[in-house]
């Protein structure tokens, strides 16, 4: 599904991503883990179609097809979904606007019918019902006034509306309390099938508590330094306290 | 040296013009009307056509808007088609009482949509003096100063006719009233339009005016509009301005509330190549309110400046602000807004905020917000920001499948929403928010569907 071979990335001329390999293929969950700093946010808004961040050497192919081409809108409608780490507040911009607007333009590159309000709202309330979402919140603008663990669970309320293929989710576990991170584990869970992939950015280990990835990789100073199965994290708890957390100073929750 | 001498040439200009016209401006009008024209002449002709340097007009060049040789409407056209026919307002469920100008004259063959209520009168100012005399000489010239601003001068010098709206006590009604001005000539045209509206104590009215040009001629409006509304009476008042790009427009509005009173003007700058709007709220009694919102979507090298003032006098009163603009290639904005507390208005809540859009690094906005606070126990605030589509939220809504014209809409319109969601009027405010969304696509906000690619 994603292949992406010896990516460089910089923004404002300093080098970020220094040679990235990766490969996803349909049905499988990888976590890519990594101390602050180390480019995992990079990364995913590169799949995303960030502008800002340069390509300046390697590859990126998705179904086959060059991605770094395509605009950030026709890659999310091809079925690229990115969790924001910080989803931006629109004030202005109604919830239900959005996400119409978002869904039926996902519709008609598929080639199906748009849909009606009233279709549109069924959708709504099932999806809602599904990743646990006040309905009050598709009253406001889009994220507006929003918790933070509002705004992480308006991420995959999205997601589930979407049902991309591949979907990037970056740091969606942060600021969530145990509930709240186990609703957000159980929509990415119901959404997994053997046809999409998902990729979960994380530099804590509780959200893979929950959802279990087939790898692992660790992202440090722009480079994959370690790539496993899901039994690296088992023997990684161990030597979390060693290693790597102390040459990275990393506060006391994070396991890598 | 020479630039000064062309200046003065200018304002000499419009003297010779008046010299030229005088009999016939003096002619068929009241006394009251030709005894304020006469020291208003004089005080256009001691301040002159302001330049840049009087600091009510830094950020507006009026100069070149004066500089065509423009035909001076000064007497009632007769016009042989039937404007009412031709014109047909195009918003839909819009039930209004609707009235025609044309190059500011009340057009006599109005035909009347509904009956207004009792007592309502909607004339001519022409006919009010004739028939209300008592009326004219009691508001008339009372709050459009004449020694503080030439554009007023100049207006209340050629001031002929305008519409005449007096709501009388206690009427209060629903359906709101239009007055469309349409201009249209074979010339280039200097308008000059004299309002006069009078709500009661008690009464209540809405009021929507459309600016409309026909054709492609240079048109020069210089209006002047007095509003007087009384104890608990309420006044909406909408301004929806469109006019092709080389149309130049002075705006000033004089508006002056009782105890109690509530005040809502709206000015929807939707198309103008040049436009100036004054707009000056007394708030003579105690718990008044005045609400006075704007938007302004500015291409290609147009030119709007709001200028507001909010003067209050009396303690415990209220009044609000938000103006919005849009700039994109490279026009040019301005706003300027004072808020006077005066030393008794204890109590006052003053409220101004200006935002602005701008799409280009060619386009510019000026903002200048000016507190004068006499009293000591007042809540006052403003803040302004000028600023460009948040790329951030861009990404975020394309990173969705929303295509990057499309998204750019959606940040424009809401940008806007603030301001459109204040339109009581429902009908008003869908269409305003249709054409707010055909001006930012680009295409003209005029409609088609009339022959004359009218619109209100
Ligand atoms: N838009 C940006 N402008 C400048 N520097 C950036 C930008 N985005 C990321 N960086 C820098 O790139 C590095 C990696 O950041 P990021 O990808 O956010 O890391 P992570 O998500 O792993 O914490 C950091 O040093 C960060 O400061
Ligand atoms: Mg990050």
């Amino acid at each position: 599904m994603l292949s992406i071979k010896n990516l460089y990335v910089s923004v404002e001329g300093q080098e970020i991503l220094k040679g990235i390999n990766l490969e996803v293929k349909a049905g499988e969950v990888h976590a890519i883990m990594g101390p602050n700093g180390s480019g995992k946010s990079t990364l995913a808004n590169v799949l995303a179609g960030k502008e800002e961040y340069e390509v300046t050497a390697g590859e990126i192919t998705y179904f086959d097809e060059d991605l770094l081409e395509k605009s950030p809108e026709d890659r999310a409608k091809e079925g690229i979904f990115l969790s924001f780490q910080y989803p931006v507040e629109i004030p202005g911009v109604p919830m239900v606007n959005f996400l119409k607007t978002a869904v039926n333009e996902h519709r008609k590159h598929k080639g199906e019918k748009e849909l009606t309000a009233g279709e549109f709202l069924k959708l709504m309330r099932e999806k809602m019902d599904m990743v646990d979402m006040h309905p009050q919140l598709t009253n406001r603008s889009v994220n507006e006034g929003f918790s933070g663990g509002e705004k992480k669970k308006n991420e995959i309320f999205q997601m589930a509306l979407l049902e991309p293929k591949l979907a990037v989710l970056d740091e969606t576990d942060s600021g969530l309390d145990i509930d709240a991170l186990k609703t957000v584990a159980h929509g990415v869970n119901m959404l997994k099938s053997n046809v999409n992939a998902t990729i979960i950015v994380t530099h804590y280990q509780r959200l893979l508590d929950y959802i279990v990835p087939d790898f692992v990789h660790v992202l440090y100073n722009g480079k994959i330094v370690k790539s496993a199965g899901k039994n690296l994290l088992l023997s990684w708890r161990k030597k979390a306290t060693t290693g790597l957390k102390k040459k990275t100073k990393i506060k006391n929750e994070c396991y890598c | 040296m020479n630039v000064i001498v062309e200046k003065a040439d200018l304002t000499l200009k419009y003297i010779a013009h008046y010299n030229d016209l005088k009999e016939l401006l003096f002619k068929g009008s009241s006394d009251i009307i030709n005894v304020r024209r006469k020291k208003a002449f004089q005080d256009f002709v001691s301040q002159g056509i302001p330049t840049r340097k009087n600091e009510n007009y830094k950020y507006t060049n009026l100069h070149p808007q004066f500089a065509p040789d423009y035909k001076f409407v000064i007497q009632r056209e007769e016009t042989d088609a039937n404007l009412t026919e031709i014109f047909k307002c195009n918003v839909p469920q819009i039930n209004t009482h609707l009235n025609l100008l044309y190059n500011g004259w009340f057009y006599d063959k109005n035909v009347k949509s509904g009956v207004l209520p009792q007592g309502v009168i909607l004339d001519s100012l022409e006919n009010m003096a004739k028939n209300n005399p008592e009326l004219l000489q009691k508001y008339y010239g009372n709050t459009a100063e004449t020694e503080s601003d030439a554009l007023v001068a100049l207006n209340t010098a050629f001031a002929k006719d305008g519409y005449f709206l007096f709501v009388p006590k206690n009427v209060i009604f629903e359906k709101p009233i239009q007055i469309i001005n349409l201009l249209k000539s074979e010339n280039d045209t200097f308008t000059t339009q004299r309002n006069l509206i009078i709500v009661e104590p008690g009464a209540s009215a809405q009021l929507i005016l459309c600016d409309h040009t026909l054709n492609s001629n240079r048109y020069f409006s210089n209006s002047v509009t007095e509003i007087f509304v009384e104890e608990n009476a309420n006044l909406d008042y909408y301004t929806v301005q469109n006019q092709h790009n080389n149309s130049a427009s002075v705006n000033s509005v004089f508006i002056q509330q009782e105890r109690n009173s509530n005040v809502t003007t709206h000015t929807v700058s939707l198309h103008g190549g040049f436009i100036r709007n004054n707009l000056k709220i007394k708030i003579n009694g105690e718990n008044a309110e005045a609400n006075m919102f704007g938007m302004a979507f500015l291409d290609k090298s147009q030119h709007i400046d709001n200028a507001t003032q909010v003067i209050h006098a009396k303690p415990h009163c209220q009044s609000n602000q938000i103006y919005k603009y849009v700039l994109d290639d490279k026009s040019t904005g301005a706003f300027s807004g004072r808020i006077h507390v005066a030393r008794d208005a204890q109590k006052t809540n003053a409220f101004q905020r200006n935002n602005n859009l701008l799409l280009t690094d060619t386009a510019t906005m000026q903002t200048k917000p000016q507190l004068i606070i006499d009293a000591d126990d007042v809540k006052c605030s403003h803040g302004a920001t000028v600023g460009q589509i948040d790329e951030e939220a861009l990404f975020y809504l394309r990173a969705r499948g929303i295509d990057e014209d499309k998204a750019r809409m959606m940040m424009m319109n809401a940008f806007a929403h603030e301001v459109v969601q204040q339109i009581k009027v429902e009908a008003l405010r869908e269409r305003i928010d249709e054409l707010i969304e055909k001006r930012l696509n680009g295409e003209i906000a005029l409609c088609h569907e009339c022959d004359y690619n009218c619109e209100c």
